[in-house]
């Protein structure tokens, strides 16, 4: 015995030990699945590259006919009736506006409900209302849309008699409303992976419950927070059916959000739906528009990628 | 030595589940008293009481009382942030906030209202002092908490537990996550701190109770069974049960 102990192990095949390391399963799907896996993943990529491919190409030849400087830096957007014009700044500035007025609504609401939520409710308040939230992001947006109209206008219109029918305004409120279940929903993700023992530190200190949410919870889940801002203004911009809905369908260069306005979305809508011909300038528009989106919310994107990760506070 | 807190027959249920029984206690001043006993006989639930954090755990209920300086700190008077002001924390694992090294120790005197700069800054260079991290750290109080050691860390968290001038200092097992080099200069800090505040510590260390502490007390399933000054404590325990546990017989 002993001197098996102190000997070195040789492979001398003398073991009285048999162990058979040979794979006992078929390799097959080992190699299939890889392939199918991929082959799903280059699926949407293609698709995607086919997308931008084909925005490209036809705002290439967009810019053919149309001045980039007169699209950029035009006041008046009128593609579709003569005389035409294409300046794209009164369909920016629409998106903007209904953007900045849903931020406005959305990220305050929505990081006190994650503050609530993370900070001041049983668990059993949190158990019923997060899947709510889920639910809540789901509903169509066109719903929204008819909530605006049918529900938000009137009361606009109820304080300041002089609104339109249609207004940035009430879509903005409620494209705002619409994304108050994200910025809760990613916020309180954030807040509640917060370790128990940095709130525990604090109260140990003589902090207030308030005083915890404010000056520990709020400032290390920071980044979760911001990106969760940031992802909700790329919503905002994005969306769609609300606006073309409740905002109007009149490009115009205003500060006023009681007027009627339009976004960049609600264009796209606007012609695609319409009986504008194909390969025709006018229709080459939507292209160049959506071009325009898909740069901005790019854009967001890594911004809210970065933005995460600047201001990561390691705990 | 004169009894600063005065624990009378005190009982605590989490929910169900009686976790302190009938505890009765006088902690003196100015002194380190060591809590020990096998894990989940309570010594943890009974030094939350002692700072009210159990308040937070849902279900949480306690009989008897305990009397801090002569006043019920579970009293209607009572403010449960100046209780936890005058009595400070340590914990098992060092928690620093994700903050610089000198914003973690003004964290509790800007709570408390402290805003003026000169003030603060002394008042983080007397806590580092305290815990003797000082020398280690006085070049680099911008940095990050996280760029110090563990056993840093835990003197930081002591710091910063100190910065808000409390007459108490809690300690639950706060050296069981460091090395034995961290651990010997915090029971040495314990040490020289014991003549300023008064110091609860749990420690599953009985080496530990036994080099620092001038107090202990022995718990075995939510009851103290033996309590007397250290050096009695271990050379000649009057509870068979006592020395079955320091003998490691058993826990
Ligand atoms: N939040 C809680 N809810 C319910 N029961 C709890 C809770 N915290 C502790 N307990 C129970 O109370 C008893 C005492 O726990 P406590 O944490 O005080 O023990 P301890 O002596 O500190 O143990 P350890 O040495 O392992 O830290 C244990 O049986 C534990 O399971
Ligand atoms: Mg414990």
């Amino acid at each position: 015995m002993r001197s098996e102990v102190t000997q070195p192990m040789k492979a001398s095949g003398k073991s009285p030990i048999k162990l058979d390391f040979r794979n006992e399963k078929s390799h097959l799907l080992d190699k299939i699945v890889p392939i199918l896996l991929f082959l799903c993943a280059a699926l949407s990529i293609l698709t995607t590259i086919g997308i931008v491919f084909t925005l490209i190409t036809e705002t290439f030849q967009f810019f053919q006919k149309v001045s980039i400087m007169d699209y950029l830096f035009g006041t008046k957007w009128s593609p579709l009736i003569d005389p035409k014009s294409f300046g794209v700044l009164p369909l920016l500035s629409g998106t903007f506006m209904i953007t900045i007025i849903a931020c406005i609504v959305a990220i305050p609401l929505g990081l006190a409900s994650a503050i609530y939520l993370s900070e001041y409710a049983h668990k059993r308040v949190r158990k019923i209302i997060k899947p709510i939230l889920e639910v809540l992001a789901g509903v169509p947006t066109i719903v929204y849309g008819y909530f605006a109209l049918s529900l938000i206008t009137p009361l606009i219109r109820g304080i300041f008699p002089d609104t339109g029918v249609f207004n940035a305004l009430s879509a903005g409120i409620v494209v705002g409303i619409m994304i108050i279940p994200m910025v809760c929903s990613l916020s309180e993700d954030a807040m509640s992976a917060v370790p128990r023992s940095l709130r525990d530190g604090a109260y140990a200190l003589g902090a207030t419950r308030f005083e915890v949410a404010l000056k520990i919870v709020v400032p290390a889940a920071l980044s979760g927070i911001v990106a969760s801002a940031v992802l909700a203004f790329s919503r905002a911009i994005g969306e769609t059916m609300i606006v073309t809905v409740a905002a109007g369908a009149t490009p115009k260069l205003t500060a006023d959000p009681l007027e009627s306005i339009q976004t960049m979305t609600a264009y796209i809508v606007q012609v695609s739906m319409g009986d504008t011909p194909h390969g025709s300038i006018e229709y080459g528009t939507i292209f160049a528009v959506g071009m325009t989106l898909f740069i901005i919310t790019f854009l967001l994107n890594i911004l809210a990628q970065y933005v995460a990760r600047r201001f990561r506070e390691e705990y | 030595m004169q009894t600063l807190i005065e624990i009378n027959k005190l009982n605590l249920f989490y929910t169900a589940f009686h976790a302190l029984k009938n505890v009765s206690l006088k902690i003196p001043e100015k002194a380190i008293t060591a809590f020990i006993g096998p894990s989940g006989c309570g010594k943890s639930t009974l030094l939350r009481t002692l700072n009210r954090m159990n308040d937070m755990i849902p279900g949480t209920r306690i009989e008897g009382t305990i009397a801090i300086g002569g006043t019920d700190i579970y009293s209607n008077e009572v403010d449960v942030e100046t209780l936890r002001k005058k009595v400070g924390m340590v914990f098992q694992q060092p928690n620093p906030f994700p903050k610089s090294i000198y914003d973690n120790i003004a964290y509790g005197p800007r709570l408390h209202g402290i805003r003026n700069r000169q003030q603060l800054d002394e008042i983080v260079e007397n806590s580092l002092r305290a815990s003797v991290l000082w020398d280690e750290v006085k070049d680099h109080l911008k940095r990050s908490a996280f760029s110090l050691s563990g056993g840093q860390q835990q003197r930081l968290c002591i710091a910063r537990a100190l910065a808000v001038n409390p007459d108490i200092l809690l300690m639950d097992e706060a050296t069981s996550a460091l090395d034995p080099i961290s651990t010997l200069k915090i029971e040495e800090l314990a040490q020289e701190l014991k003549d300023r505040y008064t110091i609860v510590m749990v420690t599953h260390n009985m080496h530990q109770a036994a080099r620092v502490s001038n107090q202990t007390v022995f718990f075995l399933n939510g009851e103290v069974v033996e309590y007397a000054d250290t050096e009695k404590l271990f050379s000649n325990p009057s509870d068979q049960r006592t020395e079955d546990y320091i003998s490691g017989r058993f826990g």
